[in-house]
Protein backbone atom coordinates (compact mmCIF):
# COMPACT_ATOMS: atom_id res chain seq x y z
CA UNK A 1 0.00 0.00 0.00
CA UNK A 2 1.59 3.11 -0.99
CA UNK A 3 -0.07 6.53 0.03
CA UNK A 4 0.90 9.83 -2.17
CA UNK A 5 0.18 13.17 0.84
CA UNK A 6 0.75 16.54 -1.55
CA UNK A 7 2.08 19.01 1.04
CA UNK A 8 2.41 22.68 0.25
CA UNK A 9 3.94 25.50 1.99
CA UNK A 10 1.89 28.55 3.12
CA UNK A 11 2.18 31.68 5.50
CA UNK A 12 0.96 31.05 8.88
CA UNK A 13 -2.00 31.94 9.38
CA UNK A 14 -1.73 35.10 11.31
CA UNK A 15 1.05 36.70 8.82
CA UNK A 16 0.68 40.02 7.90
CA UNK A 17 -0.65 39.73 4.36
CA UNK A 18 1.42 42.77 2.58
CA UNK A 19 2.57 42.86 -1.50
CA UNK A 20 6.04 43.68 -2.37
CA UNK A 21 7.66 45.13 -5.91
CA UNK A 22 4.43 47.26 -7.09
CA UNK A 23 1.63 44.51 -5.53
CA UNK A 24 2.70 42.06 -8.45
CA UNK A 25 4.72 39.93 -5.23
CA UNK A 26 3.52 38.71 -1.69
CA UNK A 27 5.54 40.28 0.81
CA UNK A 28 7.85 37.60 2.61
CA UNK A 29 9.68 39.70 4.68
CA UNK A 30 8.88 38.23 8.45
CA UNK A 31 6.75 36.12 7.41
CA UNK A 32 6.99 32.73 9.02
CA UNK A 33 6.01 29.46 6.72
CA UNK A 34 4.16 26.17 7.64
CA UNK A 35 2.94 23.33 6.29
CA UNK A 36 -0.51 23.92 4.20
CA UNK A 37 -2.98 23.05 7.75
CA UNK A 38 -5.15 21.22 5.49
CA UNK A 39 -2.26 19.15 3.83
CA UNK A 40 -1.08 19.08 7.43
CA UNK A 41 -3.77 18.26 9.98
CA UNK A 42 -5.59 16.30 7.68
CA UNK A 43 -3.88 14.31 4.59
CA UNK A 44 -0.78 14.05 6.53
CA UNK A 45 -2.14 12.54 9.83
CA UNK A 46 -4.76 10.49 7.90
CA UNK A 47 -1.95 9.22 6.12
CA UNK A 48 0.12 8.61 9.26
CA UNK A 49 -3.17 6.88 10.62
CA UNK A 50 -3.49 4.49 8.31
CA UNK A 51 -0.21 3.19 8.47
CA UNK A 52 -0.30 3.08 12.06
CA UNK A 53 -2.83 0.46 11.29
CA UNK A 54 -1.17 -0.94 8.83
CA UNK A 55 2.63 -1.49 9.00
CA UNK A 56 2.83 -1.90 5.34
CA UNK A 57 2.24 1.29 4.36
CA UNK A 58 4.57 3.49 2.79
CA UNK A 59 3.59 7.45 2.82
CA UNK A 60 5.91 9.67 0.21
CA UNK A 61 5.56 13.59 0.40
CA UNK A 62 5.31 15.36 -2.59
CA UNK A 63 5.65 19.45 -2.91
CA UNK A 64 6.13 21.75 -5.98
CA UNK A 65 8.66 24.52 -5.08
CA UNK A 66 12.08 26.06 -4.39
CA UNK A 67 14.62 25.11 -1.88
CA UNK A 68 12.78 27.39 0.95
CA UNK A 69 10.42 24.87 1.04
CA UNK A 70 12.50 22.05 2.64
CA UNK A 71 11.89 22.86 6.44
CA UNK A 72 8.58 21.90 5.91
CA UNK A 73 9.42 19.21 4.46
CA UNK A 74 11.37 17.92 7.46
CA UNK A 75 8.56 18.86 9.53
CA UNK A 76 5.86 16.45 7.43
CA UNK A 77 8.92 13.57 7.57
CA UNK A 78 9.02 14.19 11.53
CA UNK A 79 5.04 13.78 11.51
CA UNK A 80 5.41 10.54 9.66
CA UNK A 81 6.33 10.46 6.23
CA UNK A 82 9.18 7.79 4.96
CA UNK A 83 10.67 9.90 2.04
CA UNK A 84 9.66 13.22 0.23
CA UNK A 85 10.33 14.69 -3.40
CA UNK A 86 10.92 18.13 -4.08
CA UNK A 87 10.26 19.13 -7.26
CA UNK A 88 12.27 22.57 -8.05
CA UNK A 89 9.62 24.83 -9.53
CA UNK A 90 8.26 28.06 -8.02
CA UNK A 91 5.55 28.11 -10.53
CA UNK A 92 2.09 29.44 -8.58
CA UNK A 93 -0.31 28.05 -11.56
CA UNK A 94 -2.69 25.46 -10.26
CA UNK A 95 -1.92 23.40 -13.49
CA UNK A 96 2.28 23.53 -13.51
CA UNK A 97 1.78 22.22 -10.05
CA UNK A 98 -0.51 19.76 -11.16
CA UNK A 99 1.18 18.59 -13.85
CA UNK A 100 4.62 17.86 -11.89
CA UNK A 101 2.61 16.10 -8.84
CA UNK A 102 1.03 14.14 -11.76
CA UNK A 103 4.29 13.05 -12.96
CA UNK A 104 5.76 11.85 -9.24
CA UNK A 105 2.47 9.82 -9.22
CA UNK A 106 3.08 7.79 -12.93
CA UNK A 107 6.36 7.05 -11.39
CA UNK A 108 4.95 5.52 -7.80
CA UNK A 109 1.66 3.73 -8.87
CA UNK A 110 0.30 5.25 -5.75
CA UNK A 111 -2.70 3.10 -4.04
CA UNK A 112 -3.97 6.77 -2.51
CA UNK A 113 -2.83 10.71 -3.25
CA UNK A 114 -4.05 12.62 -0.40
CA UNK A 115 -3.87 16.36 -0.72
CA UNK A 116 -5.27 19.00 1.34
CA UNK A 117 -9.14 20.66 0.83
CA UNK A 118 -7.56 23.96 -0.69
CA UNK A 119 -4.19 26.08 0.32
CA UNK A 120 -4.48 28.94 2.41
CA UNK A 121 -2.98 31.78 0.78
CA UNK A 122 -4.15 30.70 -3.20
CA UNK A 123 -7.04 28.78 -1.76
CA UNK A 124 -7.65 27.35 -5.28
CA UNK A 125 -8.77 23.89 -4.44
CA UNK A 126 -7.80 22.69 -7.91
CA UNK A 127 -5.34 20.23 -7.59
CA UNK A 128 -6.93 16.77 -6.71
CA UNK A 129 -9.41 17.07 -9.50
CA UNK A 130 -6.73 18.20 -11.71
CA UNK A 131 -4.75 14.89 -10.57
CA UNK A 132 -7.82 13.03 -11.38
CA UNK A 133 -7.92 14.19 -15.08
CA UNK A 134 -4.22 13.94 -15.62
CA UNK A 135 -4.37 10.43 -14.21
CA UNK A 136 -7.57 9.25 -15.01
CA UNK A 137 -8.41 8.17 -11.80
CA UNK A 138 -11.76 8.81 -9.00
CA UNK A 139 -11.49 11.83 -7.18
CA UNK A 140 -13.62 12.50 -4.21
CA UNK A 141 -13.45 16.46 -2.38
CA UNK A 142 -13.90 17.94 0.39
CA UNK A 143 -13.73 14.62 2.30
CA UNK A 144 -14.66 14.31 6.05
CA UNK A 145 -13.79 10.35 6.70
CA UNK A 146 -11.85 7.85 5.36
CA UNK A 147 -11.48 4.07 5.58
CA UNK A 148 -9.44 1.52 3.61
CA UNK A 149 -11.58 -2.04 3.38
CA UNK A 150 -8.68 -4.26 1.21
CA UNK A 151 -8.87 -2.15 -1.93
CA UNK A 152 -12.02 -0.50 -1.44
CA UNK A 153 -12.27 3.63 0.31
CA UNK A 154 -14.71 4.23 1.73
CA UNK A 155 -14.99 8.12 1.97
CA UNK A 156 -17.42 10.64 3.50
CA UNK A 157 -17.32 13.86 1.90
CA UNK A 158 -18.96 17.53 2.61
CA UNK A 159 -22.07 17.88 0.02
CA UNK A 160 -23.82 21.03 0.10
CA UNK A 161 -25.95 20.87 3.67
CA UNK A 162 -24.87 17.72 4.52
CA UNK A 163 -22.49 14.26 3.98
CA UNK A 164 -22.42 11.80 2.11
CA UNK A 165 -20.54 8.73 1.95
CA UNK A 166 -19.55 6.21 -1.26
CA UNK A 167 -17.25 3.80 -1.68
CA UNK A 168 -14.29 3.44 -4.50
CA UNK A 169 -11.94 0.50 -5.36
CA UNK A 170 -8.37 2.19 -5.36
CA UNK A 171 -6.73 3.99 -6.63
CA UNK A 172 -8.19 6.91 -5.57
CA UNK A 173 -7.77 10.76 -5.09
CA UNK A 174 -9.04 12.51 -1.84
CA UNK A 175 -9.00 16.25 -1.00
CA UNK A 176 -8.90 16.20 2.95
CA UNK A 177 -10.57 18.65 5.54
CA UNK A 178 -11.64 18.50 9.05
CA UNK A 179 -12.54 15.69 10.41
CA UNK A 180 -10.31 13.51 8.81
CA UNK A 181 -7.88 13.25 11.74
CA UNK A 182 -6.36 15.19 14.50
CA UNK A 183 -3.44 17.80 14.61
CA UNK A 184 -0.43 16.26 15.91
CA UNK A 185 3.01 17.68 17.42
CA UNK A 186 6.18 16.15 15.93
CA UNK A 187 8.12 14.21 18.84
CA UNK A 188 11.79 14.09 19.04
CA UNK A 189 12.49 10.71 17.85
CA UNK A 190 10.53 11.89 14.78
CA UNK A 191 12.15 15.32 14.30
CA UNK A 192 15.75 13.54 14.35
CA UNK A 193 14.63 10.24 11.77
CA UNK A 194 13.55 13.40 9.58
CA UNK A 195 16.93 14.19 9.06
CA UNK A 196 18.01 10.87 7.24
CA UNK A 197 15.14 10.15 5.65
CA UNK A 198 15.14 10.97 1.84
CA UNK A 199 14.65 14.12 0.20
CA UNK A 200 14.96 13.81 -3.61
CA UNK A 201 15.08 17.21 -5.67
CA UNK A 202 13.92 16.64 -9.30
CA UNK A 203 14.33 19.24 -11.80
CA UNK A 204 11.19 21.14 -13.08
CA UNK A 205 9.71 19.78 -16.26
CA UNK A 206 6.76 22.06 -16.59
CA UNK A 207 6.86 25.48 -17.66
CA UNK A 208 3.91 26.71 -19.97
CA UNK A 209 1.66 28.81 -17.65
CA UNK A 210 -2.30 28.97 -18.44
CA UNK A 211 -2.82 31.74 -16.25
CA UNK A 212 0.03 34.78 -14.72
CA UNK A 213 -0.82 36.50 -11.46
CA UNK A 214 -1.10 40.83 -12.93
CA UNK A 215 -1.43 41.75 -9.19
CA UNK A 216 -2.34 42.01 -5.97
CA UNK A 217 -4.77 44.18 -4.03
CA UNK A 218 -5.86 44.65 0.00
CA UNK A 219 -9.52 45.49 0.30
CA UNK A 220 -10.40 48.52 1.46
CA UNK A 221 -9.83 49.50 5.20
CA UNK A 222 -13.30 48.93 7.02
CA UNK A 223 -14.55 52.83 7.71
CA UNK A 224 -15.26 51.93 11.29
CA UNK A 225 -17.61 50.22 13.69
CA UNK A 226 -20.78 52.12 14.22
CA UNK A 227 -21.61 51.36 17.87
CA UNK A 228 -25.03 50.78 19.11
CA UNK A 229 -26.37 51.29 22.57
CA UNK A 230 -26.63 48.13 24.55
CA UNK A 231 -29.83 48.92 25.45
CA UNK A 232 -31.60 49.89 22.70
CA UNK A 233 -31.62 47.16 20.16
CA UNK A 234 -34.62 49.12 18.56
CA UNK A 235 -32.04 51.28 16.74
CA UNK A 236 -30.01 48.36 15.23
CA UNK A 237 -32.89 46.76 14.07
CA UNK A 238 -33.39 49.89 12.38
CA UNK A 239 -30.01 50.35 11.10
CA UNK A 240 -30.27 46.61 9.88
CA UNK A 241 -33.25 47.47 8.00
CA UNK A 242 -32.78 51.17 6.50
CA UNK A 243 -28.93 51.47 6.14
CA UNK A 244 -27.51 48.79 5.63
CA UNK A 245 -30.51 46.73 4.02
CA UNK A 246 -30.05 43.29 4.77
CA UNK A 247 -33.06 42.33 6.57
CA UNK B 1 -20.14 31.32 -26.76
CA UNK B 2 -20.25 31.63 -22.75
CA UNK B 3 -21.39 28.01 -21.16
CA UNK B 4 -22.17 27.94 -17.72
CA UNK B 5 -22.53 24.36 -15.37
CA UNK B 6 -25.80 24.21 -13.49
CA UNK B 7 -25.20 21.99 -10.60
CA UNK B 8 -28.22 20.24 -9.86
CA UNK B 9 -26.89 17.83 -6.75
CA UNK B 10 -30.43 16.42 -5.41
CA UNK B 11 -32.12 17.14 -8.53
CA UNK B 12 -32.62 20.54 -7.40
CA UNK B 13 -31.24 24.18 -8.56
CA UNK B 14 -29.10 25.71 -5.57
CA UNK B 15 -28.77 29.55 -5.46
CA UNK B 16 -25.10 29.27 -6.38
CA UNK B 17 -25.87 28.18 -9.57
CA UNK B 18 -28.54 31.53 -10.62
CA UNK B 19 -25.88 33.75 -9.56
CA UNK B 20 -23.29 31.50 -12.35
CA UNK B 21 -25.90 31.92 -14.88
CA UNK B 22 -26.28 35.70 -14.11
CA UNK B 23 -22.56 35.95 -13.71
CA UNK B 24 -22.32 34.28 -17.15
CA UNK B 25 -24.65 36.14 -19.02
CA UNK B 26 -23.13 39.49 -17.88
CA UNK B 27 -19.81 38.30 -19.34
CA UNK B 28 -21.30 37.08 -22.85
CA UNK B 29 -22.80 40.36 -22.82
CA UNK B 30 -19.12 41.87 -22.47
CA UNK B 31 -18.11 39.65 -24.68
CA UNK B 32 -21.00 40.17 -27.22
CA UNK B 33 -21.73 35.84 -27.67
CA UNK B 34 -24.31 34.11 -26.12
CA UNK B 35 -25.13 32.96 -22.21
CA UNK B 36 -25.83 29.02 -22.61
CA UNK B 37 -26.29 26.66 -19.91
CA UNK B 38 -25.19 23.04 -19.79
CA UNK B 39 -27.34 20.66 -17.05
CA UNK B 40 -26.76 16.72 -16.43
CA UNK B 41 -28.87 14.17 -15.57
CA UNK B 42 -32.87 15.40 -14.47
CA UNK B 43 -34.01 17.73 -12.48
CA UNK B 44 -37.54 18.51 -11.02
CA UNK B 45 -37.86 21.68 -12.02
CA UNK B 46 -38.66 23.84 -15.20
CA UNK B 47 -35.67 24.48 -17.20
CA UNK B 48 -37.30 26.96 -19.17
CA UNK B 49 -37.71 29.38 -16.37
CA UNK B 50 -33.66 29.56 -16.08
CA UNK B 51 -33.84 31.91 -18.20
CA UNK B 52 -34.82 34.41 -16.24
CA UNK B 53 -31.34 34.46 -14.98
CA UNK B 54 -29.88 35.22 -18.67
CA UNK B 55 -29.47 31.62 -20.49
CA UNK B 56 -30.83 31.80 -23.77
CA UNK B 57 -30.30 27.78 -23.61
CA UNK B 58 -30.47 25.12 -21.21
CA UNK B 59 -28.74 22.00 -22.73
CA UNK B 60 -29.63 19.05 -21.06
CA UNK B 61 -27.52 15.67 -20.99
CA UNK B 62 -30.37 13.01 -19.63
CA UNK B 63 -28.91 9.86 -18.98
CA UNK B 64 -29.66 7.38 -16.59
CA UNK B 65 -26.07 6.83 -16.09
CA UNK B 66 -26.21 10.47 -14.31
CA UNK B 67 -27.51 10.11 -11.46
CA UNK B 68 -25.05 11.29 -9.06
CA UNK B 69 -22.45 13.67 -9.26
CA UNK B 70 -18.98 11.63 -9.55
CA UNK B 71 -15.98 14.28 -10.42
CA UNK B 72 -14.51 12.05 -12.89
CA UNK B 73 -17.41 11.24 -14.96
CA UNK B 74 -19.23 14.57 -14.80
CA UNK B 75 -15.79 16.29 -15.94
CA UNK B 76 -15.96 13.99 -18.92
CA UNK B 77 -19.26 15.11 -19.79
CA UNK B 78 -18.58 18.65 -18.96
CA UNK B 79 -15.74 18.59 -21.22
CA UNK B 80 -17.36 16.80 -24.50
CA UNK B 81 -19.97 18.97 -24.17
CA UNK B 82 -17.99 22.46 -24.35
CA UNK B 83 -16.43 20.92 -27.22
CA UNK B 84 -19.46 19.98 -29.22
CA UNK B 85 -20.92 23.27 -28.41
CA UNK B 86 -18.06 25.29 -29.07
CA UNK B 87 -17.50 27.12 -25.77
CA UNK B 88 -15.02 29.68 -25.03
CA UNK B 89 -15.23 30.41 -21.53
CA UNK B 90 -16.97 28.18 -18.69
CA UNK B 91 -18.71 29.31 -15.93
CA UNK B 92 -19.12 27.28 -12.91
CA UNK B 93 -20.52 28.10 -9.00
CA UNK B 94 -17.61 27.76 -6.74
CA UNK B 95 -19.12 25.33 -4.71
CA UNK B 96 -18.23 21.64 -3.29
CA UNK B 97 -19.18 20.34 -6.79
CA UNK B 98 -17.74 23.50 -8.99
CA UNK B 99 -14.86 23.11 -7.02
CA UNK B 100 -14.52 18.93 -7.51
CA UNK B 101 -14.95 19.15 -11.44
CA UNK B 102 -14.11 22.22 -12.92
CA UNK B 103 -10.46 22.23 -12.63
CA UNK B 104 -10.56 18.44 -14.10
CA UNK B 105 -12.89 20.01 -17.03
CA UNK B 106 -9.57 22.75 -17.63
CA UNK B 107 -7.26 19.30 -17.79
CA UNK B 108 -9.37 17.77 -20.14
CA UNK B 109 -9.91 21.17 -22.56
CA UNK B 110 -6.17 22.87 -22.18
CA UNK B 111 -7.88 26.07 -20.28
CA UNK B 112 -6.72 27.98 -18.15
CA UNK B 113 -8.05 28.59 -15.25
CA UNK B 114 -9.19 30.79 -11.99
CA UNK B 115 -11.31 29.19 -8.78
CA UNK B 116 -12.86 31.76 -6.59
CA UNK B 117 -13.63 35.01 -8.79
CA UNK B 118 -15.08 37.70 -7.05
CA UNK B 119 -16.01 40.38 -10.11
CA UNK B 120 -16.72 39.98 -14.11
CA UNK B 121 -13.13 39.78 -15.75
CA UNK B 122 -11.76 43.04 -17.20
CA UNK B 123 -12.04 41.76 -21.11
CA UNK B 124 -10.82 44.88 -23.02
CA UNK B 125 -7.38 43.86 -23.84
CA UNK B 126 -6.63 40.28 -22.67
CA UNK B 127 -8.72 38.79 -19.73
CA UNK B 128 -7.63 39.24 -16.49
CA UNK B 129 -9.95 37.71 -13.23
CA UNK B 130 -10.06 39.45 -9.98
CA UNK B 131 -9.94 36.34 -7.40
CA UNK B 132 -10.10 36.55 -3.65
CA UNK B 133 -6.41 34.90 -2.11
CA UNK B 134 -5.18 34.55 1.53
CA UNK B 135 -8.66 33.67 2.56
CA UNK B 136 -10.62 36.70 1.61
CA UNK B 137 -7.33 38.95 3.13
CA UNK B 138 -6.42 40.46 -0.51
CA UNK B 139 -7.48 40.06 -4.19
CA UNK B 140 -5.39 38.36 -6.82
CA UNK B 141 -5.98 39.87 -10.62
CA UNK B 142 -4.97 36.72 -12.76
CA UNK B 143 -4.53 36.60 -16.66
CA UNK B 144 -5.89 33.75 -18.54
CA UNK B 145 -3.45 32.92 -21.51
CA UNK B 146 -5.09 29.89 -23.07
CA UNK B 147 -8.05 30.38 -25.92
CA UNK B 148 -10.54 28.55 -23.90
CA UNK B 149 -11.05 29.92 -20.12
CA UNK B 150 -12.78 28.29 -17.00
CA UNK B 151 -13.94 30.58 -14.26
CA UNK B 152 -15.28 29.57 -10.85
CA UNK B 153 -17.55 32.48 -9.12
CA UNK B 154 -17.66 32.53 -5.53
CA UNK B 155 -20.74 32.36 -3.39
CA UNK B 156 -23.19 35.51 -2.44
CA UNK B 157 -20.02 37.97 -4.14
CA UNK B 158 -21.79 39.11 -7.72
CA UNK B 159 -25.81 38.51 -7.03
CA UNK B 160 -28.50 37.14 -8.91
CA UNK B 161 -30.44 39.56 -11.20
CA UNK B 162 -33.64 38.28 -12.81
CA UNK B 163 -35.42 39.41 -16.02
CA UNK B 164 -38.49 38.14 -17.62
CA UNK B 165 -37.38 35.27 -20.07
CA UNK B 166 -37.30 31.71 -21.07
CA UNK B 167 -34.83 29.46 -22.27
CA UNK B 168 -34.68 27.18 -25.00
CA UNK B 169 -34.47 23.65 -23.45
CA UNK B 170 -32.56 21.36 -25.86
CA UNK B 171 -31.54 17.55 -25.52
CA UNK B 172 -27.71 17.24 -25.90
CA UNK B 173 -26.70 13.17 -26.83
CA UNK B 174 -22.61 12.91 -25.17
CA UNK B 175 -21.64 9.57 -24.47
CA UNK B 176 -21.66 9.11 -20.74
CA UNK B 177 -18.77 7.16 -19.31
CA UNK B 178 -19.94 4.82 -16.14
CA UNK B 179 -19.43 5.44 -12.53
CA UNK B 180 -17.26 4.00 -10.13
CA UNK B 181 -18.66 5.68 -7.48
CA UNK B 182 -21.04 3.81 -5.50
CA UNK B 183 -22.77 6.28 -3.44
CA UNK B 184 -23.81 4.27 0.10
CA UNK B 185 -25.53 7.15 2.10
CA UNK B 186 -26.70 10.56 2.02
CA UNK B 187 -27.07 12.39 5.00
CA UNK B 188 -28.60 15.98 5.03
CA UNK B 189 -28.94 18.47 7.65
CA UNK B 190 -32.73 18.68 7.35
CA UNK B 191 -34.95 21.91 7.87
CA UNK B 192 -31.69 24.17 7.27
CA UNK B 193 -30.19 26.40 4.76
CA UNK B 194 -26.94 25.09 3.86
CA UNK B 195 -24.77 27.88 5.05
CA UNK B 196 -22.69 28.94 2.41
CA UNK B 197 -26.01 29.52 0.76
CA UNK B 198 -27.29 31.19 4.02
CA UNK B 199 -27.77 35.28 3.30
CA UNK B 200 -28.24 35.52 7.35
CA UNK B 201 -25.91 33.85 9.70
CA UNK B 202 -26.22 34.22 13.72
CA UNK B 203 -22.87 33.05 14.94
CA UNK B 204 -21.55 31.89 18.19
CA UNK B 205 -18.40 31.67 20.31
CA UNK B 206 -16.63 30.75 23.25
CA UNK B 207 -18.45 33.44 25.06
CA UNK B 208 -21.31 31.93 25.51
CA UNK B 209 -19.35 29.56 28.13
CA UNK B 210 -21.30 26.40 27.05
CA UNK B 211 -23.81 24.62 24.85
CA UNK B 212 -26.67 24.78 27.38
CA UNK B 213 -26.44 28.26 26.69
CA UNK B 214 -26.87 28.64 22.50
CA UNK B 215 -31.43 28.91 23.17
CA UNK B 216 -31.08 32.51 23.11
CA UNK B 217 -28.56 32.03 19.52
CA UNK B 218 -31.44 30.03 17.86
CA UNK B 219 -33.92 32.16 19.11
CA UNK B 220 -32.62 34.91 17.59
CA UNK B 221 -31.77 32.94 14.25
CA UNK B 222 -35.20 31.84 14.11
CA UNK B 223 -36.54 35.48 14.84
CA UNK B 224 -34.24 36.35 11.76
CA UNK B 225 -34.76 33.07 9.47
CA UNK B 226 -30.86 33.02 9.61
CA UNK B 227 -28.83 30.31 9.45
CA UNK B 228 -26.23 29.25 12.34
CA UNK B 229 -22.26 29.11 12.58
CA UNK B 230 -19.58 29.34 15.21
CA UNK B 231 -15.97 29.30 15.82
CA UNK B 232 -13.47 26.36 15.57
CA UNK B 233 -12.87 26.24 19.92
CA UNK B 234 -16.89 25.62 19.83
CA UNK B 235 -16.85 23.02 17.57
CA UNK B 236 -13.66 21.99 18.74
CA UNK B 237 -15.32 21.08 22.22
CA UNK B 238 -18.61 19.56 20.50
CA UNK B 239 -20.75 22.63 21.92
CA UNK B 240 -22.22 22.62 18.25
CA UNK B 241 -21.19 20.30 14.99
CA UNK B 242 -18.70 20.63 12.65
CA UNK B 243 -20.39 21.72 9.66
CA UNK B 244 -21.03 25.33 11.79
CA UNK B 245 -17.82 25.77 12.23
CA UNK B 246 -16.40 28.84 9.78
CA UNK B 247 -12.80 30.52 9.18
CA UNK B 248 -9.79 29.81 7.85
CA UNK B 249 -10.15 26.30 8.67
CA UNK B 250 -13.45 25.77 8.59
CA UNK B 251 -16.01 27.16 5.77
CA UNK B 252 -15.72 30.85 4.54
CA UNK B 253 -18.84 32.31 3.91
CA UNK B 254 -19.90 35.86 2.42
CA UNK B 255 -24.04 36.33 3.84
CA UNK B 256 -25.56 39.18 3.45
CA UNK B 257 -25.43 39.56 7.20
CA UNK B 258 -23.02 37.91 9.76
CA UNK B 259 -23.72 38.14 13.40
CA UNK B 260 -20.81 37.73 15.70
CA UNK B 261 -21.85 36.81 19.72
CA UNK B 262 -18.83 36.18 21.63
CA UNK B 263 -16.16 35.40 19.64
CA UNK B 264 -13.20 37.71 19.64
CA UNK B 265 -12.31 37.98 15.89
CA UNK B 266 -9.00 35.75 15.72
CA UNK B 267 -7.80 36.72 12.17
CA UNK B 268 -8.22 32.97 11.57
CA UNK B 269 -11.83 33.50 12.08
CA UNK B 270 -12.29 36.68 10.26
CA UNK B 271 -10.51 34.76 7.23
CA UNK B 272 -14.07 32.63 7.04
CA UNK B 273 -16.37 35.48 6.94
CA UNK B 274 -14.79 39.07 6.42
CA UNK B 275 -16.54 38.99 2.90
CA UNK B 276 -19.46 38.97 4.47
CA UNK B 277 -21.78 42.25 3.19
CA UNK B 278 -22.69 43.72 6.87
CA UNK B 279 -20.96 42.23 10.10
CA UNK B 280 -22.47 43.18 13.74
CA UNK B 281 -20.50 42.01 16.37
CA UNK B 282 -22.06 41.78 20.12
CA UNK B 283 -19.45 41.61 22.87
CA UNK B 284 -18.90 42.28 26.61
CA UNK B 285 -15.07 43.53 25.68
CA UNK B 286 -15.04 47.18 24.01
CA UNK B 287 -11.37 45.70 22.96
CA UNK B 288 -12.05 42.47 21.44
CA UNK B 289 -10.38 42.81 17.73
CA UNK B 290 -13.38 41.47 15.89
CA UNK B 291 -15.16 45.64 16.28
CA UNK B 292 -12.27 46.62 14.28
CA UNK B 293 -13.88 44.36 11.34
CA UNK B 294 -17.45 45.05 12.28
CA UNK B 295 -19.94 47.24 10.81
CA UNK B 296 -22.08 47.52 13.78
CA UNK B 297 -21.19 46.68 17.48
CA UNK B 298 -23.00 45.88 20.82
CA UNK B 299 -20.42 45.95 23.88
CA UNK B 300 -22.21 44.55 26.39
CA UNK B 301 -23.18 41.18 27.57
CA UNK B 302 -24.21 38.73 25.32
CA UNK B 303 -27.18 37.16 27.89
CA UNK B 304 -28.93 40.53 28.22
CA UNK B 305 -27.96 42.26 24.53
CA UNK B 306 -29.09 39.38 22.16
CA UNK B 307 -32.95 38.21 23.96
CA UNK B 308 -33.39 42.22 23.39
CA UNK B 309 -32.17 42.20 20.02
CA UNK B 310 -34.28 38.68 19.33
CA UNK B 311 -37.17 40.88 21.09
CA UNK B 312 -36.51 43.98 18.73
CA UNK B 313 -36.66 42.06 15.17
CA UNK B 314 -39.74 40.11 16.51
CA UNK B 315 -41.56 43.50 17.00
CA UNK B 316 -40.41 45.10 13.76
CA UNK B 317 -41.35 42.37 12.06
CA UNK B 318 -45.29 42.13 13.52
CA UNK B 319 -44.97 45.95 13.03
CA UNK B 320 -44.51 45.58 9.11
C1 LIG C 1 -3.87 27.54 12.32
C2 LIG C 1 -5.10 28.01 13.03
C3 LIG C 1 -6.32 27.93 12.38
C4 LIG C 1 -7.49 28.38 13.02
N1 LIG C 1 -8.68 28.32 12.34
C5 LIG C 1 -9.78 28.85 12.93
C6 LIG C 1 -11.04 28.87 12.24
O1 LIG C 1 -11.16 28.38 11.11
N2 LIG C 1 -12.11 29.43 12.85
C7 LIG C 1 -12.03 29.97 14.10
O2 LIG C 1 -13.06 30.48 14.61
N3 LIG C 1 -10.88 29.93 14.79
C8 LIG C 1 -9.76 29.39 14.24
N4 LIG C 1 -8.60 29.36 14.95
C9 LIG C 1 -8.64 29.75 16.37
C10 LIG C 1 -8.55 31.25 16.58
O3 LIG C 1 -7.20 31.64 16.65
C11 LIG C 1 -9.24 31.65 17.89
O4 LIG C 1 -8.63 30.94 18.95
C12 LIG C 1 -10.73 31.37 17.94
O5 LIG C 1 -11.36 31.90 16.79
C13 LIG C 1 -11.34 31.99 19.17
O6 LIG C 1 -12.68 31.60 19.29
P1 LIG C 1 -13.73 32.50 20.09
O7 LIG C 1 -13.71 33.86 19.56
O8 LIG C 1 -15.00 31.77 20.13
O9 LIG C 1 -13.15 32.44 21.59
P2 LIG C 1 -12.34 33.52 22.41
O10 LIG C 1 -11.17 34.02 21.68
O11 LIG C 1 -12.14 32.91 23.75
O12 LIG C 1 -13.33 34.74 22.53
C14 LIG C 1 -14.48 34.77 23.30
C15 LIG C 1 -15.03 36.18 23.23
O13 LIG C 1 -16.27 36.23 23.91
C16 LIG C 1 -16.37 37.44 24.63
N5 LIG C 1 -17.32 37.24 25.74
C17 LIG C 1 -17.15 36.49 26.86
N6 LIG C 1 -18.27 36.53 27.61
C18 LIG C 1 -19.18 37.28 26.95
C19 LIG C 1 -20.51 37.69 27.21
N7 LIG C 1 -21.15 37.30 28.31
N8 LIG C 1 -21.12 38.47 26.31
C20 LIG C 1 -20.48 38.88 25.17
N9 LIG C 1 -19.23 38.52 24.88
C21 LIG C 1 -18.58 37.74 25.76
C22 LIG C 1 -14.96 37.73 25.09
O14 LIG C 1 -14.80 39.13 25.31
C23 LIG C 1 -14.15 37.24 23.89
O15 LIG C 1 -13.92 38.28 22.96
C24 LIG C 1 -7.42 28.90 14.34
C25 LIG C 1 -6.19 28.96 14.99
C26 LIG C 1 -5.04 28.52 14.36
C27 LIG C 1 -3.74 28.63 15.08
Amino acid sequence: MKILVCISKTPDTTAKIAFAEGNTKFDENGVQWIINPYDEWYALVKAIELKERDASVTIHLVTVGGADTEPIIRKALALGGDEAFRVNNTSNDSMVVAQEIAAIAKQGAYDLILTGKETIDYNSASIGAMLSALLDQNFISAAVKLDLNGKIAIVTREIEGGEETCETNLPVIISCQKGMAEQRIPNMRGIMAARTKPLNVLEASISAQNTTIKSFELPPAKTGVKLVDPTNMDELVRLLKEEAKVI
Amino acid sequence: MVLIYIDNADQEIKNASHEAICYGAALAKQLGTSAEALILGNVNEDLASLGKYGASKIHQVKNSALTHFDSKQFATVISEAAKVLGASVLVFAHNVNGKAVAPAVAVKLGAGIVTGACALPKTDNDFVVTKTVFSGKAFASIQINTAIKIITINQNSFGVLMQDANALVENLEINVPVSNLKITSVDKIKGEIPLTEATLVVSGGRGLKGPENWGILLDLAKALGASTACSRPVSDSDWRPHHEHVGQTGLQIAPNLYIAIGISGAIQHLAGVNRSKTIVVINKDPEAPFFKAADYGVVGDAFEVVPELTAAILKSKGGA
